[in-house]
């Protein structure tokens, strides 16, 4: 909670966001969050409405007992489960490597006012 | 046989039900009281002081998110339907990535209480603050309609409470202590008492299925020979048997499936959750645990679904007083007699009492910070007054969901959260997307893909079979019929119509929106500059 009470302390009313958007940093940033979210997303549901277009229009093939009684249908539903899982620990280890780092470092160099961008905390 | 007496009458022991229930609503009041002593600015009240660590956000997340539609109903229509329940399942956990990866964050970072809060950020505050309070208390109310709806079904089964008069009176009594709760209580309370029933529900859900599995050697496939075998229908393991009837149910389902996944996101009482942490990255680590919690939860409901099938047998279950919500506590008795079912009830109601209660903070934040203090007192009221018309509010919404709960009592519960989540997806969503991450986006096109939502999804309903043409509908009789909308859930035409409206308006919208609010916006929501802070007492 230490930088907590230092942000607190800190005025922003200067800061010239416009200049920070267009720094290379903030770009780097933006980027790294986007081709991240934005494809993993897509992909995701696109899985999930194959598997919902599959369990309405598809249904002999997810009919198909796999082992015992289990058919594809229950396999591909707790597949859902599985990758759900997987995509949340994979996009909080990427943040955690990627995002984190860019962010903090944004972050305190503005709030320390060495932001290195011409005018950007004037 | 023991679930076949139970079924008849009412199972169990009322008393111990209530006694149990009574435990719970004692020790979470002492704690709800501990917690919120001091409970003084509007932080404090609407965001809890932003003081909860991502792990206690997220149980209360999954509290918040696993209501008694999702518990009772799912285990309920996997019981009698089969397959097509758990598609339920998985379109509520799947959701929860465009939670995670779009939203949660951002959201965190940019806005202060309320959903209002970002979707303002940088268009004109006025208009979008009363178009996004609107569509908060009205995505609310339908919620709220479904928990209070649910709470009279569950007495009759639970309680052997049968009559109107009966079941208006626990309705009351649910809807006063909830009242208290959040009026004591805020932010700080509510979240309390969503944590301990989540951990009880996931608890208590874990230990049935454990049971369920133990009884059939471990063996899924047993389990499942067992339900067919009782149901005498081998389809009920295959998708189909509800939504795969017609053409026409089939694009419902999808229709269904796209509100499920798209509306979490844009839930305000799930939204308003994220701020009661105190950084972007206590956000993601709630919505990591809500996942956890969430998709462990939703896996037990498939055993629990197909283990009432085996155990107590869908035809029991349809029999049974409160029908399909019956299964889940059915299989309580038949496992464990009357204790096990006392513990489940008491659940139960707990589940209803948490998320009402999480419903009405949210409606009554909404209305005091977006409302009150943002456009009738232009952003200036006075000291306290805030967090003083909120508490009043909270009063007022309690009174109304009571008296709802009463109307709409005997209504079909999934069908008012569906719509729920309908609503949410598309007036909320297209709006948070574009004003996070398209520059072009203007305030005529907030307000248009906004109010277009809201009113295509309502309308469609309307029109739809939910309300007219049949016995099952809401007017309950096949001689009204307006339902000239085919499908009963309105997402596949409201969603993209919404995206589509907030597009193409803020393309024809010649005015620019401030590039200054927009830089500001972006800025801080990747990088969390400035975000509000914990409070420290």
């Amino acid at each position: 909670m230490g930088n907590e009470a230092l942000r607190a302390d800190v005025d922003l009313s200067h800061v010239d966001y416009p200049a920070v958007q267009q720094s290379p940093e903030f770009q780097e940033l933006r980027r790294t969050h986007r081709s991240f979210v934005f494809p993993v997303l897509t992909a995701c549901l696109v899985w999930y409405f194959a598997y919902v277009l599959l369990a309405v229009y598809a249904v002999d093939f997810m009919s198909t007992r796999v082992f015992g009684s289990v058919n594809v249908a229950m396999l591909l539903g707790l597949a859902q489960v599985v990758t759900t899982f997987a995509v949340t620990m994979w996009y909080v280890h990427y943040a955690n490597k990627q995002l984190d780092p860019r962010s903090e470092k944004i972050r305190t160099e503005i709030e320390s006012g060495d932001f290195e961008t011409e005018g950007a905390v004037r | 046989m023991f679930a076949f007496e139970a079924a008849t009458s009412s199972p169990g022991n009322p008393w111990l039900n209530i006694a149990i229930f009574g435990a719970f609503v004692a020790v979470t009041m002492v704690i709800v009281f501990r917690a919120s002593r001091n409970n003084k600015t509007a932080a404090d009240y609407y965001a809890a002081g932003r003081s909860f660590t991502g792990g206690q956000n997220g149980s209360a997340i999954a509290g918040d998110y696993l209501s008694a539609a999702s518990f009772l109903g799912i285990v309920g229509a996997i019981a009698l339907n089969g397959y097509d329940g758990f598609l339920y399942s998985i379109g509520f956990l799947v959701a929860w990535l465009v939670a995670l990866l779009l939203v949660a964050e951002l959201l965190r970072n940019t806005g202060k209480f309320t959903m209002a809060d970002v979707l303002s950020f940088r268009l004109k505050q006025r208009p979008v603050r009363i178009a996004a309070a609107t569509t908060t208390l009205v995505v609310c109310f339908f919620y709220l309609l479904a928990q209070m709806a649910g709470a009279g079904g569950l007495v009759s089964l639970l309680l052997g409470v049968g009559d109107q008069v009966g079941q208006a009176v626990v309705i009351t009594v649910v809807g006063a202590l909830m009242i208290l709760y959040v009026l004591v209580g805020g932010m700080k309370g509510t979240t309390w008492v969503q944590i301990i029933k989540a951990v009880l529900l996931i608890a208590g859900a874990g230990v049935m299925t454990i049971w369920v599995l133990a009884l059939n050697g471990f063996d899924f496939s047993a389990l499942l020979d067992k339900a067919v075998a009782v149901a005498e229908n081998p389809a009920i393991l295959d998708p189909g048997l509800k939504y795969g009837v017609s053409e026409v149910s089939k694009i419902d389902f999808v229709s269904l499936g796209l509100a499920l996944v798209l509306g979490t996101a844009a839930l305000p009482h799930v939204l308003m959750r994220f701020y009661t942490v105190p950084t972007a990255k206590e956000a993601r680590k709630s919505v990591v645990w809500a996942i956890w919690l969430i998709g462990i939860f939703y896996v037990f409901t498939l055993v629990l679904g197909y283990g009432a099938a085996a155990l107590v047998g869908p035809a029991v279950i349809a029999a049974a007083p409160g029908g399909p919500n019956s299964a889940a506590p059915l299989l309580a008795f038949s496992l464990g007699g009357p204790v096990l079912l006392g513990l489940i009830s008491a659940i139960a109601f707990a589940t209803i009492l948490a998320v009402v209660a999480g419903l009405t903070i949210t409606a009554a934040a909404s209305f005091a910070h977006d409302i009150y203090a943002s456009v009738v007192k232009k952003g200036k009221p006075e000291p306290g007054a805030e967090v003083k018309v909120a508490r009043r509010t909270v009063v007022i919404i309690g009174v109304v969901a009571i008296i709802g709960g009463i109307g709409a009592n005997g209504q079909n519960v999934a069908f008012l959260v569906a719509l729920a989540f309908a609503v949410a997806a598309s007036a909320n969503l297209p709006t948070i997307v574009y004003s996070l991450f398209w520059k072009g986006f203007t305030t005529k096109g907030a307000l248009w893909s906004m109010y277009g939502g809201l009113i295509s999804a309502i309308v469609l309903i309307i029109f739809s079979p939910v309300v007219s043409g049949s016995e099952t509908s809401m007017l309950k009789t096949e001689a009204i019929d307006f339902a000239i909308f085919p499908l009963s859930n309105p997402g596949i035409v409201s969603i993209p119509l919404a995206f589509l409206l907030g597009w193409i308006v803020s393309k024809l919208d010649k005015t620019v929106e401030s590039p200054e609010k927009q830089a500001e916006m972006e800025v801080r929501s990747l990088t969390g500059l400035g975000a509000e802070k914990a409070v420290s007492h």
